[in-house]
């Protein structure tokens, strides 16, 4: 199973137990999706499940929002994280602080599904990585599945909070095989140990994690144990699981797609910092995208990029 | 960092003696302090568990007030509670770099210091890393005196580790020569400034008197006669005591000078100079001299000296002292005007009893006399009462049966 | 015990009082305390150290008579000769 049909089965095992949940889109319905995830669905759902919106992000989401609130439990598809910027009026000043502002009398159970990140040659309209933003915001819960289990996983996890969850589908992943588990939808806010290790801590999330491992590969091939962690949910963030490799590797480097500069990897160095400080044998470090608008050109792009090598290089430089 | 004397602004941690988790005793020695005059034992003010150690032993001379470790008080809960620092022990702390919040709420905003003139902008500091410093920590070690093998030269907990296990006595510490040489010109600082301050500031006046000492003399080498040498008394030990009971006599002169304002001493705790070898001196109290017999006056004379000069004085002793006593009768010397160590409001000085033509109802004799001298702060008290203080001396010297 | 034997341990117990004593400049019949800056305290306990040492307890009264190293190895040799006698 790939990553894009473990998203769909997520979605359709979710429809069909409960008639309250739809899903709600750009091209969602004839089309399939952007990326097909929901390719298919339409047949069997029908159109009043599953809604072609018009190009409105802000429109949509805002009816989102108000289904929820209605009693309903929407899904709503946002083609690109770019996009989704239309639309962060709805999202930050309502779906994140209704439930707060009514007293607790009114909640948002939404779930947001976009896709972010480079390395498709879309160029600056489609390819940036702006997931911190979103786990800036308290109130919403922002979660990155990097495997074909998690897109699953994640989703019908997503599907039972009672308030809005924004899950980022990085695009590389959607062909991504592998296997899908059946059973009990995960807990939010738990971080997923990848790889074992004993010399340094690689924390990551969402589609830096497969450069991430390739580089733990590189690393070991050099005698350097890297343990990874995969953070899954970036908002609540699990800093025990951090602190707790932190503590036994003593060495740790953070490594997402974004821009440096205010990025989340700041938000998880800080924490290190904080809870985790007397542990430290090396300063941490961060690994991320060169501070540019997303190059359309292939090699500019791959350059922008945080790949295996930078990820080993910077680990060499803490020993 | 407690304060061990009136004139200590830093000290360094030698040793800890108690291991972070352990139970500690109120009046239990955890850790040793070198000050600029001795090592001195911190004991601890209050009872409970030595929750973490902030400063590892090392070079670093430490301004009085910072916090050394942390104690977990009985009922306190261990990882929240705000845990007591080791209390310092007699003055209140020099703050250390301290921004009252209402500096902190009021609009203005200082201007921008320049990063250069920040302290350690310049890399002061050993690079060690977190992990490094804390480990050397826990092993006792100087994580700055290790070469280190990470980036940059950084010294890294592998680093610590190898240092522990290649030579777990080589601890990075100077020889012991030079130790003693650095030890003495710290003293000599300390000398300097609280002499300097003294003389700055406490208005002193001088009084002398000769007193016979053919009686106590004569005691003393009658008592010393019929007994082993482990049992002797040396007559410094009969002017200890008649000069605390003189002073129980004239309070005015036990006691300190402090904002202002002479506070006298209910306690007589007499510090006693000892000269050090090599140069030098401290002068630690014998606790409640005018209350002890003379035997235990004795022994706690001579375990004062034994330990000054191993430089292993208590906290207590050094900041105890409510009157200083010094005698410089082993050289001939006839008299000391000597200068009184602030905030103490006088001091007691001996010359050397000589052989001396006296007048003894109308006759001359030949008598062992003795100058003594009282430096006393003029601000506390006047000629007068100094004079009546060393009339009570004499006297006393004249019974000494009954020291 | 033959009179280098208590030279020897004269000068290890007077050690004990004076640590930075050095054995070789030490004049033998010179006046330890003119040339050791030691006052009537560190006496006092260099006489119960030899006590200690030798088992002999000097009176009072014989204290002057160990002022130089010379002098204590002979009031010495003559206490330990007394007691063997005896």
């Amino acid at each position: 199973m790939t990553y894009r049909e473990a998203v769909r089965e997520a979605m359709r095992e979710a429809m069909r137990a409960d008639p309250r949940v739809f899903l709600m889109g750009e091209d969602v319905g004839k089309y399939g999706g952007a990326f097909s995830v929901s390719h298919g669905m339409l047949a069997e759902f029908g159109p009043k499940r599953i809604r072609d919106t018009p190009l409105s992000e802000s429109t949509f989401v805002g009816a989102g929002i108000g289904a929820a609130l209605g009693g309903m439990r929407p899904i709503v598809e946002i083609m690109t994280i770019n996009f989704s910027l239309l639309a962060l009026d709805q999202i930050v000043n309502n779906a994140a602080t209704l439930r707060h502002m009514s007293g607790g009398q009114f909640g948002v159970p939404l779930v947001l599904r976009m896709a972010t990140g480079g390395g498709r040659q879309l160029a600056a309209q489609h390819s940036h990585s702006l997931e911190g933003w979103y786990a800036h915001i308290p109130g919403i819960k922002a979660a990155a599945p990097a495997t074909v289990a998690d897109a699953r996983g994640l989703l019908l996890a997503a599907l039972k909070e009672p308030d809005p969850v924004v899950l980022f589908e990085h695009a590389t992943l959607y062909p991504l095989e592998g296997e899908s588990e059946d059973g009990t939808p995960m807990q939010f806010g738990r971080a997923a140990l990848r790889r074992a290790g004993r010399d340094v801590s690689l924390i990551t999330y969402g589609g830096a994690l497969g450069k991430t491992l390739r580089a733990a590969a590189l690393l070991a091939e050099q005698g350097i144990e890297a343990e990874v962690i995969d953070l899954r949910s970036l908002r609540p963030l699990d800093t025990e699981t951090i602190f707790t490799s932190v503590a036994h590797t003593h060495r740790a480097v953070i490594v997402e797609e974004a821009w440096k500069t205010g990025g989340f990897a700041a938000e998880v160095s800080a924490c290190i910092m904080e809870g985790a400080f007397d542990a430290l044998d090396a300063p941490v470090v961060r690994v991320c995208g060169a501070e540019v608008p997303m190059p359309y050109a292939p090699q500019l792009e791959q350059a922008a990029l945080p790949q295996p090598e930078a990820i080993v290089k910077a680990v060499q430089g803490l020993f | 960092m407690p304060r061990l004397g009136a004139d200590m602004t830093a000290g360094k941690v030698v040793q800890w003696l108690k291991r972070p988790g352990e139970r500690i005793k109120r009046g239990e020695v955890i850790a040793v302090v070198e000050t600029d005059k001795a090592n001195v034992d911190v004991e601890s003010f209050i009872e409970g568990v030595l929750e973490k150690i902030l400063v590892a032993p090392g070079d670093e001379r430490l301004p009085v007030g910072t916090p050394l470790a942390l104690i977990r008080t009985e009922g306190t809960a261990a990882p929240s509670a705000p845990a007591a620092a080791v209390a310092p022990v007699a003055a209140a702390p020099i703050p250390a770099v301290a921004i009252a919040p209402a500096a902190v709420m009021a609009a203005a905003v200082p201007p921008a210091v320049p990063a250069a003139a920040l302290p350690g902008a310049a890399g002061e500091r050993a690079r060690v890393s977190p992990a490094a410093r804390k480990r050397a920590l826990e092993l006792q070690l100087d994580p700055a005196a290790l070469t280190g093998s990470g980036p940059q030269g950084r010294v890294t907990l592998a680093d610590v580790e190898r240092a522990a296990q290649a030579a777990p006595a080589a601890r990075a510490q100077p020889s012991p020569a030079e130790a003693a040489a650095a030890r003495q010109l710290r003293m000599r600082e300390a000398i300097a400034t609280s002499m300097a301050r003294s003389k700055r500031e406490i208005p002193h006046y001088y009084l002398a008197c000769t007193i016979d000492l053919g009686r106590a003399l004569a005691w003393l080498a009658e008592r010393n006669a019929g007994r082993a040498v482990t049992e002797r008394l040396i007559y410094a030990v009969l002017l200890i005591k008649a000069t605390a009971l003189a002073l129980r006599e004239v309070p005015e002169l036990n006691g300190f000078w402090i904002d202002n304002r002479a506070q006298h001493s209910e306690a007589i705790h007499a510090g006693v100079a000892i000269s050090l070898r090599g140069g030098g001196l401290v002068a630690p109290a014998l606790h409640h001299a005018d209350q002890r017999p003379l035997d235990e006056l004795m022994a706690g004379f001579q375990d004062l000296v034994k330990r000054a000069r191993a430089w292993s004085l208590k906290g207590s002793e050094m900041t105890d002292p409510t009157v200083t006593i010094t005698s410089l009768g082993e050289r001939g010397v006839e008299s000391v005007f000597g200068i009184i160590t602030p905030p103490q409001l006088a001091l007691v000085g001996f010359g050397t009893p000589l052989e001396r033509p006296w007048v003894v109802n109308g006759q001359v004799v030949p008598r062992p006399l003795l100058t003594v001298t009282l430096s006393g702060d003029h601000r506390a008290t006047d000629g007068h009462r100094g004079a009546l203080f060393l009339a009570a001396l004499d006297s006393l010297l004249q019974q000494p049966e009954a020291l | 015990m033959n009179e280098q034997e208590i030279r020897d341990r004269v000068i290890k117990t007077l050690g004990g009082i004076v640590p930075e004593l050095d054995p070789g400049s030490l004049k033998q019949a010179k006046s330890l305390r003119d040339q050791l800056d030691i006052d009537s305290m560190d006496f006092l306990n260099f006489l119960i150290a030899l006590h200690q040492e030798f088992g002999v307890d000097v009176p009072e009264a014989d204290a002057g008579k160990l002022a130089t190293i010379d002098a204590c190895v002979s009031y010495l040799a003559q206490a330990l000769q007394q007691r063997a006698q005896a």
